[in-house]
């Protein structure tokens, strides 16, 4: 820290600063805590008074049930499948220098910067052109489209740690390349690989824009509460969000977990990630 | 290293590739095909039509709403990075190591929140009779009509980029020489004067990248305009949402989000230069 020449009075103005942002970020998180028991139909102050009763409203609501399952399910597969897509790029990235790798990282990292609803209505548009919208199969594409990204960015910071030469070692040593992913580079990464498991899945779960454009009939539970939102049951969003909330902070503290303990793991190399053997 | 293209290769790079072309690539591209197509007896063929351009681009709604989402993008870039700054630079500068890891952490949490339920949770407070109206009344002023207005839209952004744009000022404020703040200080530059003429250019690049995704994130974002700003008029997200939602006029909504994805690759192209651009003196 530079500690020379310091104003107090600035210094404590940027803390409260920090803090004031703090609680504008987290206002309507608790907001939505606060109300999911609160008995009014319309929220608002002064509270109603302590009630359950959207909590027993949304576990008896069928379609919440059924749009909770598509959730998992497609969260579950696009996690799967968007992970072993991103470590088999990021692995691709680390590894090879080829013809056409920046239209081959383009093409893996350019998603996320799409606006979703352009993404969505060409995804509506193409899914249904080949016969494939309107279905849980097609959310979980979109998602995987749109998650792979991160999982790759996560692989790749993981293996940017690892020393070049510990691959070549193995090989070296006798070992296969596909021994030498199995036992030296997944082993490495396997922080990552989980981390990005658990955060593509809380991308997935928090969806709303493409699922929309894609599920037809199968919404997902971020699109039932777009609807909840157009529709006159709206005290029910706040019960959904506490539980997505709390479902994806699970997911997220996790995943941190994982990516924290690579920082006290000793480290096997700090070489520049580029170096390929 | 190996020059050859083995199956080994090939199994870690090729999924991505194909997935992406599949269904990241192929849509985008069918898109701009289907902007050509017509509609004939509510079905859509497929046709090379050059009417939905013509008819899209000549109406003044399409214009009126590609102006305001243009202002509002751009109001909601400058005014979250304005907004974002002491905050990314209190936490660079006056916070020691372990606050700030803790700082990071809870600014990478509102990615991981419901955008909708945050959405909807700010309507809460910025309705008529919401909880900030409610508390205005106790101290006897108000109530001020927040909702369905530009105010609103704005808070709604706010929400969408403000832990984003922090992060992103974070990441490039924090790779500072700090020895160029320290000379600066030698040399008998005022505090403000430190900020805007050795901070702030050093940082250059990452605050406008931070501030063009902002413009990005806003650029195609339909929630705010439409729940906080009342969507009415509307802004081009909205238009698409309408479009495609409410028929099978999907070729004209093609003809908007692919304006749009010009728009954003003008916009990019400008902001990457102007953020690479050797300081002239």
């Amino acid at each position: 820290m530079n500690d020379f020449n310091r104003n107090p009075l600035i210094d404590l103005a940027l803390r409260l600063y920090i803090v004031l942002a703090f609680a504008f970020i987290f206002a309507p998180i608790a907001a939505s805590f606060v109300f999911s028991l609160n008995v009014d139909r319309f929220p608002s102050l002064p509270l109603g008074g302590f009630s359950t009763v959207w909590y027993e409203a949304v576990y008896a609501d069928p379609l919440v049930w059924e749009g909770l399952r598509n959730t998992l399910v497609v969260g579950a597969v696009v996690s799967v499948l968007a992970t072993a897509l991103g470590f088999g790029a990021a692995y691709t990235d680390f590894r090879y220098k080829f013809f056409g790798k920046p239209f081959y990282l383009a093409l893996a990292l350019l998603p996320p910067t799409i606006p979703v609803v352009i993404l969505g209505l060409a995804m509506l548009a193409f899914l249904s052109n080949v016969s494939l919208s309107g279905e849980v199969h097609s959310v979980i594409i979109a998602h995987v489209v749109m998650c792979a990204p991160f999982a790759m960015a996560i692989c790749r910071l993981r293996l940017s740690q690892m020393d070049p030469s510990l691959e070549a070692a193995a090989w070296n040593l006798g070992a296969s390349e596909w021994m030498a992913m199995r036992h030296v580079i997944v082993p490495f990464c396997r922080p990552a690989i989980f981390a990005a498991l658990f955060i593509t899945m809380a991308v997935s779960f928090d969806e709303f824009a493409v699922s929309w454009f894609v599920s037809g009939l199968h919404e997902t539970l971020p699109v039932k509460v777009l609807g909840f939102l157009q529709g006159q049951v709206r005290p029910r969003i706040n019960v959904i969000g506490t539980f997505v909330f709390l479902a994806s902070i699970t997911l997220v503290i996790f995943a941190q977990i994982l990516l924290m303990k690579r920082s006290s793991l000793p480290k096997a190399g700090s070489n520049a990630p580029e170096l390929v053997p | 290293m190996r020059k050859s293209i083995t199956l080994y290769g090939l199994t870690f790079s090729l999924p991505m590739l194909v997935w992406q072309v599949m269904f990241f690539l192929a849509p985008l591209v069918f898109l701009t095909a289907l902007s050509f197509w017509t509609v004939r007896n509510f079905r859509v063929e497929p046709d090379f039509n050059p009417g939905n351009w013509t008819k899209m681009l000549s109406r003044g709604v399409f214009w009126d709403a590609y102006v305001r989402t243009l202002l509002l993008s751009t109001a909601a870039a400058v005014v979250t990075s304005a907004l974002a700054f002491p905050c990314a630079y209190g936490i660079a500068f006056k916070l020691s190591e372990t606050p700030r890891r803790w700082a990071v952490f809870l600014m990478v949490i509102p990615f991981f929140t419901s955008y909708l339920v945050r959405v909807y949770s700010w309507q809460i407070f910025l309705s008529d009779n919401g909880i900030i109206n409610a508390l205005l009344a106790k101290i006897g002023i108000g109530p001020f009509g927040m909702l369905n207005s530009v105010f609103g839209i704005m808070v709604g952004y706010l929400t969408l980029s403000f832990p984003l744009v922090v992060l992103l000022q974070l990441f490039s404020l924090m790779f500072i020489d700090r020895t160029l703040i320290e000379a600066a200080h030698n040399l008998r530059c005022s505090r403000l004067r430190t900020v805007f003429e050795v901070v702030v250019p050093a940082a250059k690049v990452g605050l406008v990248i931070a501030a063009l995704f902002c413009f990005i994130l806003t650029f195609g974002d339909f929630v705010s305009p439409l729940y906080l700003g009342g969507g009415d008029p509307p802004t081009l997200s909205i238009l698409i949402t309408d479009t495609t939602k409410s028929g099978q006029q999907w070729p004209r909504a093609a003809v908007i989000a692919l304006t749009m994805i010009a728009t954003l690759l003008a916009v990019a192209f400008a902001a990457v230069t102007y953020a690479y651009r050797e300081r002239g003196r």
